[in-house]
């Protein structure tokens, strides 16, 4: 029997702040060896989560010392409690004797951590862990750019089923409820009012005061009419309308068939029958289609109304003059490729709300992922189509 | 407790069961006089029942008599229109919100749905609280964390999201982070609801054996038979017609010798046991 021999735990842990706390002191093991080929660990104090433990070290370098020894042994008479600190150092060190071959005779351990060590083991660790493991840049770069691919091909497969629900709406099949359509109209029509008011007042203002600063260098501070008219009218009115309708409407749209996704309710319909993109997408998307170019004509207005504050009150330019200089300027199809855009960024904004929204998968982070995505593809979407329809115009000379 | 005297109108059994290891341990947790009401809608009134150190009381009683609302009194999450809620001798809504929070420090609550945090992972969710609340530095946590999933047979799913595993996955994380921070009690909402017989049967087993292994109190509201008669020491039985409690005892005393034929209907699956 060799003599028995006495560590401390591990002095790294010692060293740390921590061991200023009270109860830290008793929390610590000794190690002696009772047979040549035994090591005995003693346990002292209070073993809990709430203080910081001694690690396992100090028996993984006794066991490296001297390799003779092929059980371990407790001793836990001096245990005054435990917790899953305890139940961890445990785990830890029968994970370094199953390496080394060594054989753990629990019999000393309290009550209750054999048990406990038993049902951690009872269920192996599932083999396909690794699979989510961070991956490397590459591998991430790879993955994303296929994902892309299969998000745009799934964006158009979306954008077909509309169509055909649109179709269906044509031949008088469509399935879904008017008073949701009413519902929807009301929320993305009377509703919006107020912020499409202040955000096209203020546009028109904006235009007006650094257009008319820039013309009054050639005393031409008039003009600041048709400036203004002509920018609400054919691009700011319908992009100001779009982006507020995106944040407002589109990210609604989303949060709403995001919900239901994750509550099933889109699962319900769908296994009565009722096709979704009918009785949840098609409503929407009418509803703002419809909204849109009315809106966008009562933005026109406001932006305008702004202008004529701004020329007027700063800049001497009358009511009259202001109106005047603007109907000899601006024509008729001015607004209507301003109302166009508008019913392409209705299109839109419905499109990927409600893209998104019941894309969104089960969980409620999807969710807030789905609003996000939906309002900023929205915005992107319309400034691209609204470079390509100004492109377009610009080139065929409307 | 001679404060809390029960009711006249409720009927009181011993429990028989095994011997537990608080069969005659001080109260863990009281509920006194509670009241509990939706404004002015009383939902139960009268209630009052001790739960022993480490013992398994059932909360049950037929749909819509207040058992996950008792539950969500007991647990802060609803104050009560009156009456108290003692844990050990320490009234909980009489006290500071400090010391509510350090009360319900000493307590893990599995919800229904599990309700775990859906943009974490596994091991997020479980390391939350243990982050919060413990010195630990992140590698010894990222190790308890693996022993709380292991113990509940979720080895090796640290890095998955909640979305991405079964309900009774769920269920499960949600129980090892409910027991994260080694608590005293442990309050289940529908354990077995959306479970199959088997990982019924199994969180069922997990729960004698937390018990047994930890002493943790464990109170548990739920109207699954079986569930009830495998692992209570106790119980106590909410009626929503006379919207207070009407029997408290061990549920196999109950279903044998309960006066009250709503009980003895109810512990025999519509039968008059």
């Amino acid at each position: 029997m060799g003599q028995p021999r006495m560590i401390l735990s591990d002095p790294a842990t010692m060293a740390n702040p921590m061991t200023a706390e009270a109860d830290f002191q008793d929390s610590r093991y000794e190690l002696d060896q009772p047979r040549q080929d035994t090591l005995r660990i003693r346990f002292f104090g209070d073993w809990r989560l709430r203080e910081q433990l001694p690690t396992s070290e100090a028996v993984d370098r006794y066991l490296q010392s001297d390799e003779t020894i092929r059980h371990i042994a407790f001793d836990s008479g001096e245990l005054r409690s435990w917790d899953s600190g305890f139940l961890n150092f445990l785990v830890k060190l029968g994970k370094t004797a199953a390496a080394r071959q060594i054989v753990l005779d629990n019999r000393n351990l309290p009550q209750g951590v054999e048990r406990l060590l038993a049902l951690a083991a009872a269920v192996p660790p599932k083999a396909t862990y690794s699979d989510h493991a961070p991956a490397s840049l590459l591998v991430r770069l790879g993955e994303a750019a296929t994902r892309f691919g299969a998000t745009a091909a799934d964006m158009v497969g979306f954008l077909g089923e509309a169509v055909l629900a649109l179709a269906n709406l044509a031949r008088g099949r469509a399935r879904f409820q008017t008073s949701e359509l009413l519902l929807v109209l009301q929320e993305c029509g009377v509703e919006a009012l107020p912020i499409v008011t202040l955000i096209s007042i203020l546009v028109g203002m904006i235009l007006a005061f650094v257009g008319a600063m820039q013309l009054k260098m050639f005393g031409a501070e008039v003009y600041v009419a048709n400036l203004v008219t002509l920018g609400m009218a054919r691009e700011m009115a319908a992009m100001m309308t779009g982006i507020i309708m995106a944040g407002r409407t589109g990210a609604a749209f989303a949060a709403k068939l995001g919900t239901m996704q994750v509550n099933e309710e889109v699962d319900a319909l769908q296994t009565l029958g009722i096709p979704p993109m009918e009785f949840l997408v098609l409503p929407r998307l009418l509803a703002l289609v419809l909204m849109m170019p009315l809106l966008c004509i009562y933005a026109n207005l406001m932006g305008v109304f702004g202008g004529l504050m701004v020329a007027a009150g700063m800049f001497d330019i009358t009511a009259v003059q202001y109106i005047t200089q603007a109907k000899v300027y601006i024509g008729l199809v001015d607004f209507q490729v301003g109302i166009f855009k508008s019913v392409i960024f209705g299109a839109v904004v419905a499109l990927c709300g409600c893209y998104y929204g019941m894309r969104c998968g089960r969980s409620s982070a999807g969710v807030g992922l789905a609003t996000t995505s939906a309002v900023v593809s929205a915005i992107v979407f319309i400034i691209v189509c609204d470079s390509l329809v100004t492109f377009v115009t610009t080139i065929v000379g409307i | 407790m001679d404060r809390f005297p029960a009711p006249a109108a409720q009927t009181t059994l011993s429990p028989t069961n095994p011997p537990t290891p608080a069969a005659s341990a001080p109260a863990h947790l009281t509920v006194a006089d509670l009241v509990m009401a939706y404004g002015s809608y009383v939902v139960q009134r009268d209630l009052n029942f001790s739960i022993g150190r480490g013992e398994i009381f059932i909360i049950m009683g037929d749909s819509g008599c207040g058992k996950s609302t008792l539950l969500r009194h007991m647990v802060g999450l609803k104050p009560p229109a009156a009456g108290s809620i003692y844990y050990d001798q320490e009234s909980f809504w009489d006290a500071e919100p400090e010391a509510r929070d350090r009360l319900l420090r000493r307590t893990g609550i599995l919800y229904q749905s599990g309700a775990l945090w859906s943009s974490m992972t596994l091991q997020e969710n479980v390391a939350l609280p243990l982050r919060e609340y413990t010195p630990l530095p992140p590698r010894q946590i990222e190790e308890i964390v693996a022993l709380k999933l292991a113990l509940v047979g979720l080895a090796g799913f640290e890095r998955f999201y909640p979305a991405e595993i079964s309900g009774g996955m769920r269920k499960r994380a949600g129980l090892a982070r409910a027991m994260a921070l080694d608590p005293e009690i442990l309050f289940f909402d529908e354990p077995s609801a959306g479970l199959d017989p088997i990982s019924a049967n199994h969180l069922d087993d997990l729960i004698l054996e937390l018990r047994a292994a930890l002493g943790t109190t464990i109170v548990v509201v739920t109207h699954d038979l079986a569930s009830i008669f495998a692992i209570a020491d106790n119980s106590v039985f909410l009626d929503a017609e006379r919207r207070s409690m009407i029997a408290q005892g061990n549920p196999r005393d109950l279903l044998e010798h309960c006066p009250e034929p709503k009980v003895r209907i109810f512990l025999s699956r519509g039968g008059d046991g």
